[in-house]
């Protein structure tokens, strides 16, 4: 008998109890929860942008037409100069100056040379501040945004759910996903938060919006 | 079949909890950090769960889904099996502890590698997986920060979310400036004990190592069966770095963790981080689907363990502990950890959860004198753990289930009563009786207030002395309820 046998039979005769016609579907599972936690015409963009800086992120929001400019204002706060560009970054978005970009390939010893990356998203999540790659283009392998100490995303407005429900439905599970919520943190000596361990210790994150305030009429 | 022996849980030899906790109470230091780090995350968790006003649906739908897979778990886990496999994971049975180190060991044998790096899991601590490993040669290396913390001092971990909260800051600084340049980089001379410095010096320590693995093994805090989707909730991107860079990945997962749809994550993904570090959301969470061309490990291997879960199953009352999702909350609201702290408990599951859990993985069934079949009295039943518990264990209910199973094990396998049978019996006649009730009323209060001094009764000597030793009890008043009742008031009706 292998152990799946053995673990599979515990398990059958330990729900003894269960009736032998009964489906999951049987069990029944309430869904009162919302579907978000925004209030009715509450400004998605806003939120998110509230609760990334809540993690002590940088937010920026910009229109498109802005964004080159955003993202030479934001790089030229940091000391960074050779970031990580993934494969389907839009190459016409990157401002001109004395940044240097690197592209795949790139091994671990490579990356861990680079000062930064700069990404695109696969969703926002605003209720939470909330950020989710997916390694689609623009967004790179995981290791891009990860073994260097900074990391840009860019998001489009039209990306950003309103709450967690939203966004899971808009995700592909059978691709690798990484959610982020600010730099990397850690609160395990005396319960006392300190940003900044092994990811990234400083994010900064753009916002893409086409009703940015500062185009309104 | 397994003998309990053979499934860690508990640390062997360890003392019994009273025993344990008496110690554990004499230690100011140990009580100062405690509350002061309890009441800090109590708070914290309040904010962030009170923002969700259907906090309590969230809860009743979590607790629901929990149920639903407890009750078909067989079915789900051989969906989980088809889902990883077809995604190009390995799926692996262990029925016990000692199956899954051998697994797990000769998984790494394989890659031909003798170290690896993890990340903090529950179960490969429930298992021995790293002295297990260390016996085989392989060096693993802790890279959470709290579980580094406790390697590098042959510590004990004291709370599953915080596992070095017994440590302050100092007795930290001392212990990177000890000990890590036996576990690889040294610590940067001069260390200061500021808790940014310290997060500082253990990136440096674990730089290389996370640079140059080749294997990793972690737990799980979710798979789904629908897609075969494992998912691995974090903070510091040490678990991102152990997912992501090395070769290989093997991750030990206990068969309650298993989910029935990806969907169902959109309940705990928001009851997760507020119940346990008190964040709307933690910093990283990563899931991953078997294997990706180019990106990641390549070579997955999930090891679905037993050891105890299905015996915990066969209990209708006690299998809802199965539901824990390790978030933490109810050591953090409980008045019984807040003064004893983790290691008191001598489980690898300390607090209210360990209570429930522990005994019933480690199976007492044999053993009631055993230090597991003590937990569920270490608690005072208030309730707190109940409330604040993200997936509704009724852990006060499975606790005086637990009790009473001890007590019904205690009376059958000893042939003569035991005394606190015989002082229950005796009561249960003198409650029965006003007469009695009266009389023993009228003794108690003069007996009561003749070793009263200044309105209370101290250390009392013979049988009494458990009780007394470490409380003062008020002194019986002259007359009881009942007499004063039946002289100023009976008459006015």
């Amino acid at each position: 008998m292998t152990s799946r046998d053995t673990v599979l039979g515990r398990i059958r005769a330990a729900l003894a109890d269960v009736p032998a016609d009964e489906t999951p579907g049987d069990v029944p599972v309430p869904r009162d929860y919302r579907r978000t936690h925004t209030r009715p015409g509450e400004n998605t963009v806003a939120l998110f942008a509230e609760r990334v800086a809540d993690y002590r992120a940088t937010v920026t929001r910009t229109d498109r037409a802005g964004l080159s400019d955003a993202i030479a204002a934001t790089l030229a706060r940091h000391d960074v100069r050779h970031l990580a560009l993934p494969d389907g970054f839009p190459v016409a978005l990157l401002p001109a100056g004395s940044w240097a970009w690197h592209t795949e390939p790139l091994d671990i010893p490579a990356l861990d040379a680079l000062d930064g990356a700069i990404t695109l998203a696969a969703a926002g999540i605003a209720v939470t501040g909330t950020i989710v790659l997916d390694t689609g283009p623009g967004q790179g392998r995981r290791a891009l945004t990860l073994v260097p100490d900074y990391h840009l995303c860019v998001i489009r407005a039209e990306q950003i759910a309103a709450d967690v429900p939203d966004a899971l439905a808009r995700l592909d599970p059978t691709r690798p996903l990484t959610f982020i919520s600010g730099p990397s943190a850690t609160s395990d000596i005396e319960l006392d938060r300190v940003e900044g361990v092994h990811g990234p210790r400083t994010l900064d994150v753009i916002i893409v919006d086409p009703a940015h305030p500062e185009q309104q009429p | 079949m397994s003998n309990p022996g053979d499934r860690g849980v508990v640390w062997l030899g360890s003392p019994s909890f009273p025993d344990a906790a008496r110690e554990a109470l004499k230690n100011t230091q140990l009580r100062a950090n405690l509350r002061r780090a309890t009441s800090t995350i109590r708070d914290k968790r309040l904010a962030v769960a009170s923002e969700l006003d259907d906090w309590e649906a969230l809860r009743e739908s979590a607790a629901a889904i929990k149920k639903r897979t407890s009750r078909h778990l067989d079915r789900y886990l051989v969906q989980l099996e088809q889902s990883v496999t077809a995604a190009g994971g390995t799926v692996h049975w262990a029925a016990d502890a000692a199956e899954a180190n051998r697994i797990v060991t000769d998984l790494v044998r394989a890659t031909g590698e003798q170290e690896v790096v993890k990340v903090k899991s529950m179960v490969t601590q429930e298992i021995g997986l790293n002295e297990h490993l260390a016996e085989a040669g392989i060096t693993a290396y802790e890279t959470d920060l709290a579980e580094l913390i406790v390697q590098l001092g042959d510590d004990r971990p004291s709370h599953i979310l915080v596992p070095a909260i017994h440590r302050n800051r100092t007795e930290i600084r001392d212990l990177f400036t000890a000990r890590m340049g036996e576990w690889g980089q040294p610590a940067p001379d001069g260390l200061g004990d500021d808790p940014a410095e310290l997060a500082e010096a253990a990136r440096l320590h674990l730089r290389e190592k996370f640079l140059t693995a080749k294997v990793a093994v972690s737990g799980a805090n979710f798979a789904m069966a629908d897609t075969g989707t494992v998912v691995v909730v974090e903070s510091e991107g040490n678990g991102r770095m152990c997912l992501t860079l090395p070769q290989t990945l093997i991750t030990v997962m206990g068969i309650e963790k298993v989910v029935p749809t990806w969907s169902d994550l959109e309940v705990f993904l928001q009851l997760l981080p507020r119940s346990s570090t008190g964040e709307r959301m933690n910093p990283y969470t990563s899931t991953w689907t078997g294997t990706t061309d180019g990106d990641g490990p390549q070579d997955f291997h999930l090891v679905l363990l037993d050891n105890g879960r299905s015996d915990t199953l066969a209990d209708t009352v006690g299998r809802q502990a199965l539901a824990c999702i390790r978030c933490s909350a109810c050591l953090n609201v409980c008045p019984v950890f807040e003064r004893t702290g983790g290691h008191a408990y001598g489980s690898v599951y300390p607090g209210p959860i360990g209570a429930v859990l522990t005994p019933q993985l480690v199976g007492v069934d044999g053993d009631i004198k055993s230090g597991a079949a003590l937990l569920p009295f270490a608690s005072t039943l208030c309730g707190a753990c109940y409330d604040a518990c993200p997936v509704k264990i009724n852990i006060p209910e499975v606790l005086a289930h637990l009790r009473a199973e001890v007590v019904e094990a205690k009376r059958t396998s000893e042939r003569l009563p035991t005394a606190e049978a015989v002082a229950m019996k005796a009561a249960a006649r003198v409650l029965d009786s006003p007469q009695l009730l009266a009389a023993a009323q009228k003794a108690a209060s003069l007996g009561g207030r003749a070793l009263a001094r200044r309105g209370r009764i101290g250390r009392l000597p013979g049988p009494l002395h458990g009780w007394s030793d470490t409380r003062d009890t008020p002194a019986p008043p002259a007359e009881s309820f009942r007499t004063w009742w039946r002289k100023n008031k009976e008459g006015e009706r």
